[in-house]
């Protein structure tokens, strides 16, 4: 409770607003011309060579020290970014996970070697992270991990499998969370996290079709893969304190708010016109805005949080909850809207749009943590718990 | 400077601004002792400059005391005459004494000024009314008024003279929005009355053996509601973040919108946490939950303010509804 009380309105120092107008005149030249039903991926979106050149044009890792090939700006300029990346359905998927998570995740806990050897390729867009949590029986509750990685003369050998790895496939390194000593009943104990060079022999990664025809989730299958000894990132037996704190960089940021910003957006377009603009439309306009620009308000707290070395986790469940709750009654709401009236004249891309923001909405809520698990967090923060 | 005024004006509710008090000034009982003591303490003057005898305060920074009006459910016109106060000093007409309430009138054909429900107005003393884009000044005393609505709320008129004789407020003033960012604050703190108690309730109400905070079920409610509070509440304070005297139109208007989606689930919710005894008189819920209702109805329900906002995103020529999304929650210097 005293977690969020104390979120109130943060400003955006200018120094990182500045970047905005910088990539807004990137973006309105890349994406000139691309679809909105490509754009509605955005983070789902695969682009190696637009993330070479965000990595050019120092845009990734650009929290991350100089010394390690970024910027040592704040977390309000990566917000500035990000928020335009996604506003713009910028195909930023490849590199997403590495520049959000996996990078502040070696930085925090990662030896010297392993900051000077992975962090630099991160802010070049050359080298692509996924995260290896879930696996077949152990998904919400993953504390059941079953994955070893088991200390051998040559560092760990690694053996098991992870599920719905998102991006696994187009990715060159996993950071996973398995087992390094104990058993399954040991829960949160004996738990780590080794990182895993994809390209080594042992390793098998099949993407799974999801229900809107893109693959972006994969099983990743470990048969004996030899890992070296600084294979291990953090403590051994560190591994559960590691990914708690790594979830708040996963489910506190923008993406979790404007997953359905460009069929919003392709919306509005239409509802400009003078065939599309009605009285309800205008009312629904208000209402997802109403929803939206609080929760912006809030996700920018959440990064001054950040900024200050906090770690604002219930917060940011709090904030990925709602938000998710939105981007979800975008696509509901708008279907209703178009499909109240006589929708002949409905442009095809906006129905495009539509249909393929409808099929991906269900994962909005299941990615990151499931509505279920998330109101657990809040509960917990609340003292329920 | 707010942090002090704010947790001198909680002390002051929290002596003499009790659940007993709220109950007997809404069962018509005097009201004199709690004004007197919000008066005699200044609260009412925070807007108005340092100059004529005020605190000189910003919106922003008395956000805290109108979000307090709704944790506190204080039955008078504590807010509404703050605000009054501040529009008057910058409109350079100096405040009558007593009470000052908001209201939209229309001059009817039986040559009398009408108020349909003007908002805490068996509590005032005056009403600064808006009619054909003007505003005046005029007396309760020579009113005739009657409850509507929420019972604090009066259905008030005068005769056109009364109208024809009132002081009259230079310039051209949007009561509604203003009155839209207090009720958006005042819900924001009612929400975390209601969320907080619900909570304590929670831990308190022992069922099939142990408190019903331990059952998933009402767990996830409690969830749900701390979500809408909180989102409620960033809402309102930047309802009242503006650079000068007057709120922004549009921040108000998302602020008074989503505090009054907030109210409706977080009443429903609590309601349903608490059972039967917070359908009661006796048990205090139904003083925050009440409010929670007519004030999400005050100054323009969310589908009102829905149709501002959505107006102003539909005329906006810009192709990122984020741009206007800025504008709404940037920091305002």
């Amino acid at each position: 409770m005293s977690q969020l009380d104390s979120l109130n309105p943060s400003a955006i120092p200018a120094q990182d607003e500045a970047l905005r107008q910088e990539v807004r005149i990137f973006l309105t030249e890349a994406m000139r011309g691309v679809p909105a039903h490509v754009r509605a991926r955005s983070w789902m979106g695969y682009d190696p060579a637009f993330s070479r050149e965000l990595g050019r044009r120092g845009w990734l890792g650009i929290t991350f020290a100089p010394a390690y090939g970024g910027a040592g700006r704040s977390a309000f300029a990566r917000y500035v970014l990000v928020e335009e990346f996604l506003n713009f359905g910028a195909p930023v998927g490849s590199h997403w996970i590495a520049d959000r998570q996996s990078g502040p995740l070696l930085l925090k806990y990662g030896t010297e070697a392993q900051k000077q050897r992975y962090l630099p390729p991160i802010c070049r867009g050359e080298a692509f992270y996924c995260i290896g949590m879930s696996e077949p029986g152990a998904g919400s509750d993953l504390a059941s991990v079953r994955t070893r990685a088991l200390p051998n003369e040559s560092g760990w050998l690694l053996n098991g499998q992870k599920i719905w790895t998102t991006n696994a496939h187009n990715c060159h390194f996993m950071i996973a969370l398995v087992r390094t000593r104990g058993e399954a009943g040991d829960r949160q104990k004996g738990l780590s996290q080794v990182i895993v060079d994809l390209s080594l022999p042992g390793v098998t990664v099949r993407p799974i079709v999801d229900q809107s025809g893109d693959s972006h989730f994969c099983e990743v299958f470990f048969e004996n893969v030899q890992l070296g000894p600084d294979a291990l990132v953090g403590d051994e037996g560190g591994g559960w304190d590691q990914v708690t704190a790594e979830l708040a960089f996963e489910r506190s940021g923008p993406e979790r708010l404007f997953s359905s910003i460009a069929l919003f957006d392709e919306w509005l377009a239409y509802v400009r016109t003078p065939q599309g603009r009605t009285p309800q439309a205008q009312r629904l306009a208000g209402k997802i805005l109403s929803q939206l620009a609080p929760l912006r308000a809030m996700s920018v707290a959440i990064t001054e949080k950040l900024t200050r070395g906090e770690s604002p986790v219930v917060e940011a469940a709090l904030v990925k909850d709602l938000g998710t709750g939105v981007e979800q009654l975008i696509p509901a709401t708008i279907a209703d809207d178009l499909f109240s009236r006589d929708a002949a004249n409905v442009p095809a891309e906006l129905l495009n749009t539509l249909n393929y923001t409808t099929q991906v909405a269900p994962s909005y809520s299941l990615r990151g943590g499931t509505r279920d698990i998330l109101l657990g967090m809040i509960a917990r923060g609340l003292g329920l718990r | 400077m707010d942090d002090l005024f704010s947790d001198a004006v909680k002390a002051l509710l929290t002596d003499h601004c009790t659940p007993a008090v709220v109950r007997a000034i809404e069962a018509g009982q005097p009201r004199a002792a709690l004004w007197q003591q919000l008066e005699a303490a200044g609260f009412a003057d925070a807007l108005v400059p340092e100059s004529a005898g005020g605190s000189g305060l910003t919106l922003a920074d008395v956000y805290p005391v109108l979000e307090l009006c709704g944790s506190y459910a204080v039955p008078l016109p504590l807010g509404e005459t703050l605000l009054a106060r501040g529009l008057l000093a910058h409109a350079g007409v100096s405040a009558p004494k007593g009470s000052v309430v908001f209201g939209t009138g229309q001059l009817a054909s039986d040559g009398r000024l009408h108020c349909a429900q003007v908002r805490c107005g068996t509590q005032a003393d005056w009403v600064l009314v808006s009619c054909g884009g003007v505003c005046r000044l005029l007396p309760v005393a020579c009113a005739q008024m009657q409850v509507a609505g929420f019972c604090l709320d009066a259905q008030i008129s005068w005769p056109q003279a009364a109208w024809d004789a009132a002081q009259a407020v230079p310039g051209t003033h949007d009561l509604v929005t203003l009155q839209a960012a207090l009720y958006a604050a005042q819900l924001a703190g009612a929400l975390m009355a209601v969320f907080s108690r619900t909570l304590q309730y929670a831990n308190d109400r022992q069922q099939f053996g142990k408190p019903i905070g331990k059952f998933q079920a009402i767990q996830h409610q409690l969830s749900v509601m701390s979500e809408h509070a909180f989102a409620a509440r960033m809402a309102a304070q930047l309802g009242l973040s503006a650079a000068g005297p007057v709120p922004d139109r549009l921040r108000v208007a998302m602020a008074k919108a989503r505090t009054s989606e907030a109210a409706l689930e977080v009443a429903g919710l609590s309601h349903a946490i608490h059972g039967a005894i917070g359908f009661t008189r006796e048990f205090d819920l139904q003083l925050y939950t009440r409010r929670l209702h007519a004030w999400r109805q005050a100054a323009g329900s969310e589908s009102y303010w829905h149709d501002v906002l959505g107006q102003a995103l539909l005329d906006s020529p810009e192709p990122l509804s984020l741009d206007l999304m800025r504008t709404l929650t940037d920091a305002v210097d």
